[in-house]
């Protein structure tokens, strides 16, 4: 009888113990419960940079915007209006943010930094693609007249300007990689910071210190598309898209460098790939419904397919050596995507399918975080944590300016007269 | 980007054009090196043109028989530091310092010619543009091009290298079939913790209640009805109520399924009118609510009316409902007579939509309800089951409607106070026409289904007639009593049993009807079709 009584005194404390501990987790929970949904099935993102993806650049710099006429923004922009949907409407909707935005100061003294909006990437042909054969010209008059007309160009020959150059091999200004590399970056850029979306390792057209972003991609044209996340993944791969250039490329091997070829020629009967070059009404539907997508270079190693592999959720597979992807220092690629070497596209099968599946679950989770997605898109009106704020999180971590930026009476100046004959020409 | 090169292709191609235009060579291929043969030509001195203008020859005849590739990379091996530099193309060159263009492609496929070798040269002072582009059209490099080539080219430690790679393909590009069952496990992963972290966090049973009875039909729609509750992902108890008592079809083919069930029988037999029947039906649904009710049976009860045809998203849709909730249900009034009305174009644009659901307002609550116009029906509506004229649902449909079991118990934790108690209706034998007598208050129903925006089943009647004779239980038994004979048998020694002449003519007649179907393919005789029936009655 005592002993009894004994036994249930410590287990009541026992209990009392654990009702004080419990409801304290539980009241945390209540009060997050939506958000703890939401990161049940996401998982935070730090890069090499730390946990930078959801910081808020306001406060951390500030952005004079030079004056420039209209002839080097909004008139090209009137004259066609294509370039708002193109992918390389960046430079535009970069323009535009910034205007509006809390970070732009209108006395240049307390700038940290200086933008110029001079869109390169807005001279389209019939068929809308962009010719850079005036862009360098371009380029040149533009920096030009900031150098007349202000006195922050010269003082640091560009040190602490930066320039969004989204074409295909930024500022070297030209489509073709040869040509490109032959061109070189503008010289007039040489100290700059370029905002750009090409990133290849130890190339001529990435510049140490180039913030790379995504290629643009319609907001709401994605959004519009959405289905409904229980749907199943039953795609294992999924692409769609040019394997052979036929126009460009009759032989095949130069274009993507044989890799889209070598992906068509082993894997189009392989039921695992939904791969081919449909044009499909139900892409972005499509795309939802797959595990993989494969995310191969082209002509150029970016593409608007990383944007929306992310948005919708399917892991994307990149094969392209070397390349460097948008916001590399704040998001860990290697953790979200697949990197398949391009002489590996044969085993790419035996590759994705020995995947344990705890990375494969784990990617998915990294892909379902709002944040990732949030910083691969532009969209208008922008919002906190999109890509226009990743580019401002870039530029200020690269604050405080190393010492060299200012330039003293001995150093070295820019030499405007680098460069080929027909850049010279005024525009 | 690939499409950026539109423009540029224009420039190829005119350059391939002129290269392959001053070539004038057999082969396409064969247009480089003429193009080199005459470019050289054109630098030299006019001496050794004769020189150039035969290899030029010569270049033309291994191109025709060998093949431009190869005979490319045959003048590439053997004239690999003369001449062929001095060719100027217009395209510029593949700058880049090592040369190391690994291509190691193996098959040949009928489309493709494959057959790349592996070159690998190290960087040296021979132009910078590597063997592989040296027989491509496009990469020839010019001399002047090459100094400039080599200082702005990619840097010594970049491993990607512009310029033509080979295509790699394995020996055998097909799937592997261990492969294909760990993708698929994959798959399966994924889709489960999909359904974990999107679907319906704690799935509630579903319990159909399905009143039946025996008719020609009933194995037909039991079938389909039985398939569609076993791709019902959530548990499922199937209560089948029959009408006349259960009999073993029924009961054979319940135990068949797979399903959980419960056989209920019911003591009338079921009327041969429509008004009627809709009537029994509906008391032998309340009975199976008793029966719940008794049971104290948790889930969703869902009225799966024996010939209605679900959608799979009605199960889904159904573990939201609170206690009570409403479905849009599509009213197929089936018109099985030849004389239709003759809508006019009018009509047709005015004639609301079959459909009986809720109906939503603005603010997405329950305002009232959709029912079937049975006014273009008027008057030709079937009365007895298996008359052939449209046959029309009453009132609100109990398809239509869903509700939680605890509303039907005793006591149950939560259960508001607009349900009416379960005994407390139908005692009187009044008439239940649909769930909402069910109700104090028909307001609280819950629309599902997007607010009834999204028709997640069908209500369809379909009988044969009543006297419509089928096998019980749709066994043949005893056997069929017409015995076909074998007329010709393949065996010469058998003797013919039946000699009837009408059985000859019959067999004529089939053979006539046959040979009039495959002319060309059949032969004659029928001598083994008529095997195969002797084999068979056997």
């Amino acid at each position: 009888m005592g002993s009894s009584r004994k036994r249930w005194l410590p287990v009541a404390l026992l209990l009392l113990a654990a009702s004080v501990l419990y409801p304290g987790p539980a009241a945390a929970a209540a009060g997050g419960e939506a958000e703890h949904a939401v990161q049940q099935h996401s998982e935070r993102i730090s890069g090499s940079a730390g946990d930078v993806l959801e910081d808020n650049p306001v406060g951390k710099l500030k952005v004079f915007i030079y004056d420039l006429p209209r002839k080097y923004n909004k008139k090209m922009v009137t004259k066609d209006p294509r370039c708002l949907s193109h992918m390389f409407a960046a430079e535009i909707f970069m323009h535009r943010f910034l205007l509006s935005s809390a970070v732009r100061t209108l006395n240049p003294k307390e700038a940290d930094w200086f933008y110029t909006p001079v869109y390169t990437t807005c001279d389209l042909t019939n068929a809308g693609l962009p010719l850079p054969f005036k862009s360098p010209r371009v380029m040149r008059s533009a920096i030009q007249y900031i150098s007349n007309k202000w006195p922050f160009w010269n003082r640091t020959d560009g040190a602490d300007h930066f320039f969004v150059v989204p074409h295909d091999f930024a500022a070297c200004f030209h489509y073709q990689e040869e040509k490109a590399i032959e061109r070189g970056i503008l010289p007039l850029l040489r100290r700059a910071t370029l905002v750009q979306t090409f990133g290849q390792e130890n190339h001529v057209c990435l510049k140490e210190g180039s913030i790379i972003i995504p290629p643009y991609a319609p907001p709401q044209k994605m959004q519009a598309h959405l289905i409904s996340p229980d749907t199943p993944r039953s795609i294992f791969v999924y692409f769609r898209g040019l394997f052979y250039d036929t126009g460009n490329d009759p032989e095949g091997g130069y274009y993507a460098r044989g890799a889209r070829a070598s992906l068509w020629e082993n894997f189009k009967s392989n039921p695992l790939f939904d791969i081919s070059t449909d044009h499909p009404a139900t892409y972005y539907e499509d795309m939802q419904r797959a595990v993989f997508c494969l995310c191969p270079l082209g002509w150029a190693p970016w593409s608007p397919r990383l944007v929306e592999a992310v948005v919708f959720g399917c892991i994307p597979v990149i094969i392209a050596d070397d390349i460097v992807l948008p916001f590399a220092d704040a998001i860990p690629w290697e953790e979200i995507g697949v990197f398949v070497e391009e002489k590996d596209v044969p085993k790419l099968d035996t590759i994705l399918t020995s995947m344990p599946i705890d990375d494969i679950l784990r990617k998915q989770r990294l892909l379902a975080n709002p944040s990732m997605k949030q910083a691969m898109l532009f969209p208008q009106p922008a919002q906190p944590r999109d890509a226009f704020h990743q580019i401002l999180n870039g530029l200020a971590r690269k604050l405080p300016h190393p010492e060299g930026v200012y330039l003293q009476p001995g150093d070295q100046r820019l030499n405007w007269t680098a460069g080929p004959v027909g850049d010279l020409k005024p525009w | 980007m690939m499409k950026s090169l539109l423009p540029q292709s224009q420039l190829r191609r005119s350059s391939a054009a002129a290269v392959r235009s001053s070539g004038g060579g057999a082969g396409g291929g064969d247009g480089a090196a003429a193009a080199d043969g005459s470019g050289g030509a054109g630098a030299r001195a006019p001496a050794s043109s004769t020189f150039w203008f035969l290899l030029h020859a010569l270049c033309c005849l291994i191109s025709l028989f060998l093949g431009f590739r190869f005979s490319r990379f045959l003048f590439f091996l053997l004239f690999s530091t003369t001449a062929l530099y001095h060719s100027t193309t217009s395209s510029s060159s593949a700058a880049v310092l090592r040369a190391t263009t690994t291509t190691t492609t193996t098959t040949t496929t009928t489309t493709t010619t494959t057959n790349t070798f592996t070159l690998s040269f190290a960087a040296s002072n021979t132009p910078p543009s590597g063997p592989a582009n040296r027989t491509a059209l496009e990469a020839a490099a010019a001399a002047a091009k090459g100094s400039a080539g080599a200082g702005s080219g990619s840097n010594p430690q970049s491993h990607v290298v512009v310029g033509r790679h080979g295509i790699r393909i394995r020996p055998w590009p097909h799937p592997d079939p261990v492969e294909v069952m760990r993708a698929h496990q994959i798959m399966e992963r994924v889709q489960e913790e999909q359904r974990r972290w999107y679907g319906v966090k704690e799935p509630r049973q579903v319990l159909a209640v399905t009143p039946t009875y025996s008719r020609a039909f009933q194995a037909l729609h039991l079938t389909g009805l039985l398939h569609s509750l076993r791709n019902v992902p959530y548990p499922l108890t199937w209560i089948v109520v029959e009408a006349g008592g259960t009999t073993n079809a029924t009961a054979a083919m319940l135990a068949r399924s797979g399903l959980t069930f419960i056989h209920i029988p019911f003591p009338d037999r079921m009327p041969h009118d429509w008004a009627d029947r809709h009537a029994t039906e509906n008391r032998m649904r309340l009975h199976a609510l008793r029966v719940i009710r008794e049971r104290k049976m948790d889930g969703v009860v869902v009225f799966a009316d024996d010939s209605n045809v679900h959608s799979m998203e009605l199960f889904d849709e159904v573990q939201k409902v609170q206690w009570m909730g409403a479905v849009s249900v599509g009213i197929l009034a089936h018109t099985g007579a030849a004389e239709q009305p003759r809508l006019s174009e009018e009509d047709k644009q005015t004639m609301p939509l079959p459909v009986q659901g809720p109906a939503c307002n603005s603010s997405g609550h329950l305002a009232g309800w959709h029912t079937f116009n049975s006014l273009p029906f008027s008057g030709k509506t079937a009365t007895v089951v298996g008359e052939s004229a449209p046959v029309l649902p009453r009132g609100l449909e109990w398809a239509g409607f869903v509700l939680n079991s605890r509303m039907l118990w005793k006591e149950a934790d939560g259960k508001p106070d607009w349900v009416k108690d379960l005994d407390a209706v139908g005692e009187n034998g009044e008439e239940i026409e649909n769930p909402l007598t069910l109700l104090n208050d028909a307001s609280s129903v819950e629309p599902l289904g997007n607010c009834g925006k999204k028709v997640l089943l069908w209500w369809l009647r379909v009988e044969a007639r009543a006297d419509s004779k089928f096998p019980q239980g749709w066994v043949i038994e005893p056997p069929l009593e017409v015995v076909v004979p074998a007329k010709r048998t393949p065996w010469p020694e058998a003797t013919n049993e039946l000699p009837s002449e009408l059985l000859d003519e019959k067999q004529d007649q089939e053979d006539r009807r046959l040979s009039r179907a495959n002319k060309s393919s059949r032969p004659r005789s029928t001598t083994k079709r008529k095997g195969d029936l002797q084999g068979q009655e056997n």
